[in-house]
């Protein structure tokens, strides 16, 4: 920068590199020096993950697999809000019509104002009866205008059998992709824990979708890839840190090491993973039935991929240690 | 040092500026007339209302069906040529040649070889075997190839016809077609008029003073679009009077032409259709007829000779895809192959406005919460994380206008999303640089440092989320598509203004003087 004038003109000082005595207060939610023994919480923990897991196994179980949404049983799809709340019951003997077998009434979380008409498998690629159907009904019932419809989808039925396929291929190939990027960049134990972390992950949030009975479709499926990256993020940050300081302490246990390093760790994770939380909430409440159940699979998946970094991943690398060099 | 600020001070100066010109038509509409950016964000259909249509198309059934045509041709070829009683059936993917006279074996391979260069003859041991044609896999695959193509351009055509504003009709995948209609809340029009068989006419192209201007055409004179020599759009005066419809046409081949006359499509009509063409071409010898396939022109061949006895041939300048795609017409005049509507999405008006009013609303709630947070949590270096992350939003907004990428709810989420994440690469620096100043270091040291640290992580952990981005376009379409775009471009913004973007403030904040303190 010729001529030096100007706001960024720069004063060139010879600084001396002495501490300054300054005291450095922070705003902090989160001591610095926090010594929580994360480590030694393990195995109470795995039990904790695995009855979730498994709580969330038996609710799919119990109702007959996920809720799916017409993208993947295929099917037809009204969405319709009404003015004022109305009960799910009328609806449903509004649609009692012998043209419709087995109609899924879901209200859809606007206050008892919207709901989505599901009847999945039925539809040929093409018909519109079913949708007919369903608008029909709903019209003898509450009238002409009287109501919004929001949505109609029809899918056929080879599309989402389609789509079963390629979320799951999606979903294995990105747990893959990571946990093989993790051992490259870290250690192979470190690839094995994140895996099994996203592996808990995706399965405590198919859980939670179920237990809730949020509709799983499309954008629900964007949502577990989603938390896969997002754990897995997670999950670098805590490695790279425990990494680190296995460089500097040598002498010191790995555990002691992971602790040390959790513990670290903890502000920054707390407080980016409560960012993340805030602003999925902030959608889940605020975006609408379209995107709910895709906002709620994003916020317990955020919330479970952060446990999962301190309680899945790392004491599984720790684990394999073990094995390494038996006692 | 001081420059390399300077420079980076600048980059972000001018690729804000760039993204205010790409957004300023979203937002001021009209844009001023003299502004150099026009197209504002395009919105998907779940935020603009409208419907959805997703077509399969049979492309196997495609490449049966044009076995099954050579079968009939070489069938023709051979009794022309006398070649004793034969007969040609299409068996799976070959065609079966059965001889009475096995002596004509020669003869016939070399009748297919010359008139039928793509199909080719099976291996056998046999001389009184039976003779196998297959179609030649590089001409399968060009059948494949070009049926969505074909398809993709008569919806087109008659989607243009609809008129809607800005449809989208596009390949998805290898078989599919994806038919996008904003604004249209009943699409059985619009189902109809894709499914139907398509019109073929044969029309005069006017000629002289009665025929007018594109602009003010004569009477009894209209203007019917076309392509163009230079694969343009041609307005083309056709007299309105339809002389005859594609449906006495029988067969159209394609005839490889020779060096001087280029390629050849011959085409063959019923009895009825033989007799009216020879009077309409022997009364219009060197006129040209306009081949109008719904109401577009194909293209209009000179009108040579009176073409009686059923029989004609139409040559042109065009090379062996084009003149195969005029002989599908002509044979056609429909869909080169069955479409099956496999998905149709309505979204009405009032979803559309809904979403963009809560997705707007989680926007500007969810950065609120974000941007309060890491003020009070973090002050200084919280405002200038704040001030990275409105850049950020500015450049992915900004982005999405440049590229024409479609903007969806769930990509709405996706930059909501990105504010929540962009900042980790934030708090990691502000962390990092409050423990390097917690072990004494000063300011300036604890700067350097933290950013330099915290970077292994910053670039892991986006690394994983690039992947994870990169598979969720792979999956999906539509609206998920949208949403893994926002998320990838999202990174590369976060990146760009959450770390080199900040580092510039601080480089600058330590040069201008002597920090003895850091508001972290």
């Amino acid at each position: 920068m010729k001529g030096g004038a100007g706001p960024m003109a720069t004063r060139p000082t010879a600084r001396p590199e002495k501490a300054p005595t300054v005291e450095h207060r922070f705003f902090e939610l989160i001591p610095p020096r926090l010594t929580i023994d994360f480590v030694g919480l393990r195995f109470k923990m795995l039990i904790l993950s695995w009855t979730l897991i498994l709580i969330g196994l038996v609710s799919i179980y119990l109702h007959g697999g996920l809720n799916y949404g017409i993208d993947f049983a295929g099917g037809t799809m009204v969405h319709v809000k009404f003015p004022a709340p109305t009960a799910i019951g009328d609806i449903r003997g509004a649609l009692s019509r012998p043209e419709l077998r087995e109609v899924i009434v879901q209200d859809v979380g606007q206050g008892g104002r919207e709901f989505q008409i599901r009847v999945l498998g039925a539809a040929e690629g093409g018909s519109t009866a079913v949708a007919d159907g369903i608008k029909a009904g709903l019209r003898e019932k509450f009238g002409e205008g009287t109501y919004d419809v929001l949505r109609v989808e029809t899918v056929g039925p080879k599309v989402g059998k389609d789509l079963w396929r390629d979320a799951t291929l999606a979903v294995l190939a990105a747990t893959l992709v990571m946990a093989t990027y993790i051992a490259l960049r870290f250690e192979l134990r470190f690839g094995v824990g994140a895996a099994v972390a996203l592996v808990h992950d995706v399965l405590l949030t198919l859980g939670a979708l179920s237990i809730a009975n949020m509709e799983f479709d499309l954008t629900t499926v964007a949502a577990l890839l989603t938390v896969v990256g997002y754990s897995v993020h997670d999950t670098v940050i805590v490695s790279d840190r425990i990494r680190e300081n296995m460089r500097k302490m040598r002498r010191e246990s790995l555990a002691t090491i992971m602790n040390l390093s959790i513990n670290e760790t903890l502000s920054r994770t707390l407080i980016t993973s409560g960012t993340a939380i805030l602003v999925t909430a902030a959608l889940f409440v605020l975006g609408g039935s379209v995107i709910h159940s895709f906002a709620f699979a994003l916020l317990v998946g955020f919330v479970v991929g952060t446990y999962s970094s301190i309680y899945v991943a790392s004491p599984i690398v720790l684990y394999l240690e073990g094995r390494k060099t038996p006692r | 040092m001081s420059q390399s600020v300077l420079y980076r001070t600048l980059l972000f100066v001018v690729l804000a500026a760039a993204a205010v010109v790409f957004l300023v038509p979203t937002f001021v509409r009209p844009a001023p007339a003299l502004w150099p950016w026009h197209q504002p964000v395009r919105l998907g259909l779940d935020l603009q209302g409208g419907t959805h249509l997703l077509y399969g198309v049979d492309i196997e059934r495609a490449i049966d069906s044009t076995i099954d045509r050579h079968a009939q041709d070489l069938e023709r070829e051979l009794h022309d040529a006398q070649i004793g009683a034969v007969t040609a059936e299409r068996e799976g993917r070959t065609i079966r040649v059965r001889l009475a006279n096995k002596d004509k074996r020669q003869e016939v391979l070399d009748l297919v070889k010359e008139r039928f260069p793509t199909l080719a003859p099976m291996p056998s041991e046999d001389v009184e075997a039976d003779l196998s044609l297959t179609l030649d896999p590089r001409d399968a695959q060009r059948i494949r190839d070009n049926v969505v193509e074909q398809a993709l351009k008569i919806i087109r055509n008659r989607i243009d016809q609809f008129g809607v504003a800005e449809p989208t009709v596009q390949a998805q995948g290898s078989d599919e077609i994806v038919v996008q209609l904003p604004g249209i809340q009943d699409p059985q029009r619009a189902k109809e008029l894709i499914g139907k068989t398509a019109l073929l006419e044969f029309k005069l192209l006017a000629t002289g003073p009665q025929a007018g201007t594109p602009e003010h055409p004569g009477p009894g004179v209209q203007v019917v679009y076309g392509k163009g020599d230079a694969g343009g759009r041609r307005a083309y005066l056709v007299e309105r009077r339809t002389l005859m419809t594609g449906d006495m046409l029988t067969d159209a081949t394609v005839r490889p032409g020779t060096a001087t006359e280029g390629m050849a499509v011959d085409f063959t009509l019923d009895a009825r259709g033989g007799k009216l063409f020879g009077e309409i071409s022997s009364a219009n010898v060197g006129r040209n007829l306009a081949i109008v396939l719904d109401n577009y022109v194909e293209s209009a061949p000179t009108i040579r000779e009176p073409i009686t006895g059923g029989r004609g041939q139409i040559t042109g300048r065009f090379d062996f895809a084009e003149a195969q795609d005029l002989a599908n017409v002509l044979r056609n005049g429909a869909l080169p192959a069955p479409l099956k509507l496999i998905e149709e999405r309505t979204v009405g008006p009032s979803l559309g406005q809904d979403s963009i009013r809560k997705g707007v609303l989680s926007f500007v709630v969810g950065s609120a919460l974000v941007v309060v947070f890491m003020l009070v949590y973090y002050r200084g270096g919280g405002l200038i994380a704040d001030a990275a992350l409105f850049l950020n939003v500015l450049f992915l907004v900004g982005a999405f206008a440049a590229f024409g990428a479609t903007l969806s709810l769930p990509g709405i989420a996706g930059i909501v999303l990105t504010i929540g994440m962009a900042v980790d690469a934030n708090v990691l620096i502000l962390e990092r640089i409050r423990e390097e100043l917690r072990l004494g270091k000063t300011p300036r040291a604890a700067i350097e440092t933290g950013y330099e640290r915290a970077w292994y992580a910053i670039r892991d952990s986006n690394v994983t989320t690039l992947f994870s981005g990169l598979i969720l376009f792979q999956f999906g379409t539509g609206p998920v598509r949208g949403f893994a775009v926002t998320l990838i471009i999202g990174i590369f913004t976060s990146l760009l203004t959450g770390v080199f973007g900040t580092r510039v403030v601080y480089d600058l904040l330590v040069s201008r003087r002597r920090l003895t303190t850091v508001s972290v």
